[in-house]
């Protein structure tokens, strides 16, 4: 069984499977500006129901980091219709559930309903993107409920905090500096006004887009989506600055202690992100690199670090280039006990000039090739995940019909390729290194109250 | 308006009558249990294999010996080593994966229907569960990365508060023991074969499947997968659950946060109350965010991001549990409010109102639940190690709307009692 026999007979399971992909998805604009996406998938009676604004961390000001999260904590309160809770309340008695969710870039909010909800869910979330009734005393309240988010997902999380860290020493400029949770002290003294602004602001159906996946019918969402969001006017958005971070010229290392047993090192290197997915070429090169030291089982961190030379209790890569900011080449690990982190940067270095010097082998961009067809199709399986992906593209600016052709441009990619941006792009002079030195918990002494975030 | 009423009863009607899939059932003739949905609308294939081989079944001494049988089986097995193992899963698309709880230990698999990816990736399965070789090298790594990670975790408010509350709530018995650095030094390779040839066996199997195969194919593949399995022991019984004595465990922490579970053991999966206890949960602290003490912790006070309960019925009584986070300094504040609401709850019982909200979410959110093949897998897991009945699924309705509020005050009455219940704070000030 020879690797490129296999590899056309995956291919072959993807063309011939019975996916209704014709003009599958649809898409419209309503007169307002909203753009409505709507994937037909008829498998079981449930739809998923996602409002994405394009207003996240990246377009916070000093001083009131944190306001997108908390505005999304906010969007669940009263409207001018309806009572603080009834929103919840509603779609759980529909049998479904929701949330939300903020990031760097967005913030999106989503119900999973059974299908025959979904004109309710669609007349709420408009309600919301158009009559937020904002108080003092509910943001009062629900400030902390943000603080103590922060306390545990960053504060008493080690690993959290290296990478608050590592963000705000990598970028000097750009606004991906900032937590997308916030600096506490910037929570302790935000007010409900703030909160107020940035929803003036930024929730406007011309900033936001709606993605259906489920057993609908394309032409009703599209009917019920003029009869809900056609019916808000949109204003105009300020100005968004670019922020562009100067090129770092040298290398940045911050040390981070808190309470733990094993040191933690996460590397940083800058790198281009996707901005012309038919032109780019090294954005897929990239994301190429990334599998092959860290997309499976085989891959090389897995088998070099951990099982060879059991330098690594784990070891990871990653590589997002499709976002509205800044792109970062994260590698990070923790030592094995008995071995120094000096010594897990050292063996992770070693992975990446072994690529400079060598690149990969034919069998490894084979595997990548198979990985990306595979999960094509898995991920068919989960109306979440489908929906999330044509968000979370869209959200960089990232079309919904470019996504098949970005699989085929990460299948596209040579060795040479790969091997010509891991020697470009991974310089010690765009290197930002965090490290976790770990405290013993009896002697630490007690704190004061000192990437997407679930609502 | 009667039309449209009248077309509501039907779709309801309709809805219960075939509420689930069609699940088939079957003995392979290795004795393993199979449970199998056809479901050829997409070109995947689902399965897994359970068995009664979880941590329950170790030895105290040697706690963590169920987890490393079951995540050793892919370091060798047959003639091959681990590198080929992780290669081969790899070339062929497949996803393997497994866990290991208190009853039950297996391996999934997920991979492309077509025949050559398909019997690539059963094959390997196979080869897996029943040929495993349990090599002394890997072994050794796994061992001391085991042990750094539960060092690890013994550093970290959550994880001490989730072990402390097991071991409170289960003194003397197998589901309060957590590993320790000390049990998986202990473990030898003499181990992980006795374990696997004592509990990997058809007898204590069962085989779900769920994708793009037929019922004839689906019965070749559950024999094949489980025809050359260890004999194994027979049957074994946990040793029964003694409910503890209502007490306080306080843990000194330097975290900003004090982690919080109240609880004791409740109900096992067959208990007849789950239905009752399920509903009044949603009531208690399970509806998200319109549960009592969401709304009492999280939405009046702001004392947390997240509190719940919950039951986790087991093949013996399964813990009820109460949780949250708070600011350090609060930790007793929030306490008084969790066990005021308790208390008006367990005295009253969800009123009228909750009741039919919690019923209309869990039977209207059951189609939710079973949407995808990914889930459905779980449910056909579940049922056929629990031996629970095939029509679990399109019974729930039923059983749900049959519940009263009188039902759910006993059912609480006679498993949540203040008598047993254990609070474990670690990091309250």
């Amino acid at each position: 069984m020879t690797r490129n026999l296999l590899l056309s007979v995956l291919l072959a399971a993807v063309g011939v499977s019975p996916a209704p992909t014709f003009a599958n998805p649809f898409e419209t604009t309503l007169p307002n500006g909203l753009r409505v996406i709507v994937k037909e998938d008829r498998r079981a009676p449930s739809v998923v129901h996602m409002v994405w604004y394009r207003a996240g961390a990246i377009d916070e000001k000093d001083g009131t980091s944190g306001v997108a999260h908390a505005l999304e904590h906010l969007m669940f309160k009263a409207t001018k219709k309806r009572p603080s809770g009834e929103f919840n309340k509603i779609v759980a008695e529909a049998g479904g559930r929701d949330n939300a969710f903020t990031s760097l870039d967005y913030t999106a909010y989503f119900q999973i309903v059974p299908n025959r909800a979904l004109a309710t869910m669609m007349d709420l979330e408009a309600d919301r993107m158009a009559n937020l009734q904002l108080s003092a005393k509910e943001f009062e309240q629900e400030i902390k409920v943000v603080m103590e988010e922060r306390r545990l997902r960053t504060d008493d999380k080690p690993q959290a905090l290296v990478s608050e860290a590592l963000h705000a020493v990598a970028f000097q400029a750009h606004p991906y500096r900032r937590p997308v949770i916030g600096w506490m002290d910037d929570l302790e003294h935000m007010t409900y006004k703030d909160a107020q602004d940035w929803y003036r602001t930024w929730y406007t159906p011309s900033n936001a887009y709606v993605v259906v996946v489920g057993d609908v019918d394309h032409k009703a969402v599209f009917d019920l989506a003029a009869k809900t969001y056609g019916k808000i006017k949109s204003h105009a958005l300020p100005e968004r600055k670019p922020q562009n971070e100067p090129q770092q010229i040298g290398i940045k290392r911050v040390t981070v202690k808190a309470p733990a047993q094993l040191p933690y090192i996460s590397m940083a290197w800058k790198v281009p992100k996707l901005k012309d997915v038919d032109k780019d070429r090294e954005p897929y090169a990239l994301e190429v690199l990334a599998t092959v030291l860290d997309g499976h089982d085989a891959a090389r961190f897995a088998k070099n670090l951990v099982r060879g030379s059991k330098v690594a209790q784990s070891a990871g890569a990653g590589y997002d280039g499709t976002l509205r900011g800044e792109a970062l080449f994260v590698v990070d690990g923790q030592p094995a006990e008995g071995r120094s982190v000096t010594e897990l940067e050292t063996a992770l270095r070693a992975e990446i000039k072994r690529v400079q010097d060598q690149g990969v082998a034919p069998d490894e961009l084979a595997r990548v090739k198979v990985q990306t067809i595979a999960s094509q199709v898995y991920k068919r399986d989960s109306m979440m995940a489908q929906a999330m992906e044509i968000g979370g593209m869209e959200a960089a600016g990232v079309s919904w019909r470019d996504i098949d052709k970005l699989l085929d441009k990460i299948r596209s990619v040579t060795a040479e390729e790969v091997q010509a941006v891991a020697r470009k792009y991974f310089g010690d002079d765009t290197l930002t290194i965090a490290v976790l030195d770990p405290q013993p918990i009896d002697s630490a002494k007690t704190r004061k109250p000192a990437v997407a975030i679930r609502h | 308006m009667k039309k449209i009423l009248l077309a509501l009863v039907a779709v309801a009607w309709i809805a219960s009558a075939h509420a689930g899939p069609k699940i088939e059932h079957w003995v392979a003739p290795s004795g393993a249990r199979v449970y199998f949905v056809e479901s050829h609308a997409l070109p995947i294939l689902d399965v897994a294999v359970d068995f009664a081989a979880g941590a329950a079944y170790q030895p105290a001494a040697k706690a963590g010996l169920a987890g490393l049988t079951r995540s050793l089986l892919d370091t060798g097995a047959g003639k091959l080593d681990e590198e080929q193992i992780s290669a081969r899963q790899v070339d062929i698309g497949a996803r393997l994966g497994g866990s290991t709880d208190d009853d039950r230990a297996g391996l999934t698999l997920r991979t492309l229907s077509s025949q050559t990816e398909r019997d690539a990736s059963l094959d390997l399965l196979r080869t897996l569960l029943t040929a495993p070789s349990f090599p002394e090298a890997p072994l050794a790594r796994e061992k001391s990365r085991s042990i750094a990670a539960i060092r690890e975790a013994d550093t970290r408010p959550d994880s001490i508060a989730g072990k402390k509350f097991a071991a409170a709530i289960y003194p003397n018995h197998p589901y309060g023991v957590h590993a320790s650095a000390e049990s998986v030094e202990r473990i030898t390779r003499a181990d992980l074969v006795a374990f696997h040839r004592d509990y990997y066996a058809a007898k204590r199997a069962v085989v779900s499947i769920i994708g793009d195969v037929t019922r004839q194919e689906a019965e070749a593949i559950a024999q094949k997968l489980t025809d050359s399995l260890p004999a194994g022991k027979p049957g074994e019984e946990l040793p029964p659950v003694t409910k503890p004595v209502r007490a306080m465990v306080k843990i000194d922490h330097p975290a900003s946060q004090a982690h919080i579970h109240i609880g004791a053991p409740a109900i096992s999966r067959t208990d007849p109350d789950y239905y009752a206890l399920l509903l009044g949960n949603y009531t208690l602290g399970g509806g998200g965010f319109v549960s009592r003490l969401m709304q009492e912790v999280r939405e009046k006070r702001g004392y947390a991001y997240s509190v719940y309960s919950y039951f986790a019925p087991k093949k013996l009584e399964g813990p009820f549990e109460i949780g949250l986070q708070t600011k350090r300094a609060q930790a007793s504040d929030a306490i008084k409010v969790v066990e005021s609401v308790l208390g008006d709850f367990l005295a009253k019982g969800p009123s009228a109102k909750e009741l039919a909200a919690a019923k209309k979410n869990l039977v209207d959110g059951l189609a939710l639940r079973i949407d995808s093949n990914a889930k459905i897998l779980g449910y056909l897991a579940l049922i056929g190690f629990y031996n629970l009945p095939l029509t679990y699924l399109d019974d729930f309705p039923a059983k749900i709307n049959m519940v009263t509020t009188d039902d759910v005050k006993a059912a609480f009455a006679r498993h949540v009692k203040p008598e047993n219940l254990v609070t474990v704070i670690v990091a309250g000030d």
